[in-house]
């Protein structure tokens, strides 16, 4: 029982991690909360269900949402947030908030308010290990998130965009005066979060075999929490907060009523932001600069 | 005589321009917060219990739930001066979701089903409160009070250097909106006569801080213009049927674009009044 339910938690902590990762990208590089990453995430599954529904392969599915997912992370990019960079937070916030709108709007119109469910059993082979029963799709969501972050890391480790992406993070000005252009890494943190963003979508629709228009400001904001938890400036914190969240939540449904869960992961967030503002992974010292 | 359409919809109106207020009291000293929501959520949960169960007459009620928000505020307050901008908005978000998930839990006065009972209040006594509210936010902007509370707003160090306390400024301030969000909570829960913890969730405090920013962020009547904006505009794109609210997001960008400042602001208000613009 209890081991089932950590292999549970894991696999909706795996989704939280991609979302917190998306919502942190944005955030620990611009320090701007894109409020429409929660829609992105909802976008993405719907992209994704379209190409299930046609009768394609997975891979495919998780390909198309993220990528339609990114390609709208820049119309957010290129409207709500270029003009109103050096204007106060809560402007370039609220301008993502409108895109929340009017995604939500859109694909409500377009999919109905209905969910749209899976209709063939998409993985539901189980696989037994002792007293632990986990379906393919299980395994699909953890291994495909694996995947991504390892993919995430390498990109921004490894290559000159990542090198770019990190100098942006730690001081926008010098690195511009470095020759990186700023403009092009903010467009480019707007995709990357948004392709995470829609493989997180994908892979929520075929955990719960459906998917509604609603879905992004639930687990959006759940996101935020674990981004929070994990701490913002680290964009690894998210690796830790994503399944410790996903298994607290599914912990405490199991045993306390799913009525609490929301309760625990945002009182343990503030928690969190009040001892340890840093997140659970966050260095000391200077990453408290800009939050406290 | 006006209809029961638009009095419910100035009901609204008054309703929402309470929160907004409460918002706008709270960002005068450069804090966002993203959960009044939950203030309402305390509001309207104390007064309908003191009129339902006790049988506290309204008035009275709001009152006590009022000042009992307030201190809720205030505890609320002191861990929020360790945060700033964007993590502060963030702690607030959690702070209203904790508060809408215990009502969910609370199941003294219904959990998720909801609570009902209250006695229907009129439109003119929802605007009595309204009005008394934005007339005493006004009078604050002429005091001593408000320009120390803008010094905290541009900067927190010199203001203290200058002999102000920026902690009794910024929880004071978070103590007074908290207040005047369980107001706007007690009215909505009379005026609605059902309450259910979803009513008090982040797309509330959304709508508090989006009143203010479209109305205008700077003069506290830019509460009132967005708040007319926020419940009218969506009922005069009705003509648009399921794209309305599509259409109020595009107008909402293009509003933070053009005019990022809000609808009205200080030169405008002045201007309105007939006085000179600085």
């Amino acid at each position: 029982m209890l081991l089932q339910q950590l292999v549970n938690g894991l696999t909706l902590g795996a989704v939280y991690t991609l979302i917190a990762l998306s919502f942190s990208l944005v955030m620990g590089i611009l320090g701007v909360l894109n409020l429409a990453i929660a829609e992105l995430f909802m976008l993405g599954g719907f992209f994704g269900f379209a190409v299930i529904a046609a009768q394609l392969p997975l891979p495919l599915a998780i390909l198309a949402g993220m990528v339609g997912a990114a390609l709208v992370a820049v119309i957010v990019e290129k409207i709500g947030y270029q003009p109103l960079r050096d204007a106060p937070v809560v402007t370039p916030m609220l301008s993502t908030l409108g895109f929340s709108i009017i995604f939500q709007n859109v694909a409500t119109n377009i999919w109905g308010s209905d969910p749209l469910q899976l209709t063939d059993e998409v993985l539901a082979t189980r696989f037994t290990l002792g007293p632990v029963s986990i379906s393919a799709m299980q395994i699909t969501v953890l291994g495909a998130t694996v995947m991504l972050v390892a993919l995430l890391a390498f990109v921004v480790q490894r290559t000159s965009i990542g090198r770019a992406l990190r100098a942006v993070a730690e001081n926008r000005d010098v690195a511009r005066l470095l020759g990186v252009s700023a403009d092009r890494v903010t467009l480019l943190a707007f995709m990357l979060s948004g392709a995470l963003a829609g493989a997180a979508g994908v892979l929520i629709g075929l955990h719960y075999a459906a998917i509604t228009p609603y879905i992004g400001v639930e687990i959006g904001l759940k996101a935020i929490a674990v981004m929070v938890i994990g701490g913002t400036t680290r964009i690894w914190g998210a690796l830790v907060a994503g399944p410790l969240i996903g298994i607290a939540e599914v912990m405490t449904v199991a045993y306390g009523g799913s009525q609490v869960r929301d309760f625990v992961v945002y009182g343990f967030m503030i928690v969190i932001l009040l001892l340890r503002p840093q997140g659970i992974l966050g260095g000391s010292g200077a990453d408290q600069g800009q939050r406290v | 005589m006006i209809s029961v359409y638009y009095a419910g919809l100035l009901a609204d109106v008054g309703i929402l321009l309470l929160g907004a207020l409460s918002v706008y009291i709270i960002l005068a000293t450069g804090q966002l917060s993203l959960g009044n929501a939950g203030f309402m959520g305390i509001g309207a949960y104390l007064t309908s219990y003191l009129t339902v169960v006790v049988g506290v007459p309204i008035t009275l009620a709001l009152i006590l739930a009022a000042a009992a928000s307030g201190i809720v505020g205030t505890v609320v307050g002191f861990p929020a001066l360790r945060l700033k901008g964007i993590y502060l908005a963030i702690a607030t978000l959690g702070f209203g979701e904790m508060v809408r998930s215990f009502f969910l839990n609370f199941d003294t006065m219904g959990g998720s089903g909801g609570f009902h009972g209250m006695k229907h209040i009129s439109v003119g006594y929802i605007w009595a409160w309204a009005a008394g509210i934005l007339i005493l936010v006004v009078l604050l902007e002429r005091s001593r009070v408000w320009l120390e509370m803008r010094a905290v707003h541009d900067d927190e160090t010199a203001a203290g250097l200058v002999g102000l306390n920026p902690t009794t400024i910024k929880v004071g301030a978070f103590s007074f909106g908290a207040a005047v969000a369980a107001i706007s909570g007690g009215l909505f829960a009379h005026h609605h006569v059902y309450i259910e913890p979803g009513n008090f969730g982040f797309e509330r405090s959304i709508d508090f801080v989006l009143a203010v920013i479209l109305g205008g962020s700077t003069v506290g009547p830019g509460a009132l213009v967005g708040s007319f904006l926020l419940v009218l505009l969506p009922e005069y794109l009705r003509f648009l049927a399921d794209w309305r609210l599509a259409a109020f997001g595009v107008l909402l960008i293009g509003m933070l674009l053009v005019r990022r400042q809000g609808i009205l602001d200080r030169s405008l208000f002045n201007a309105l009044a007939f006085r000179r613009a600085s």
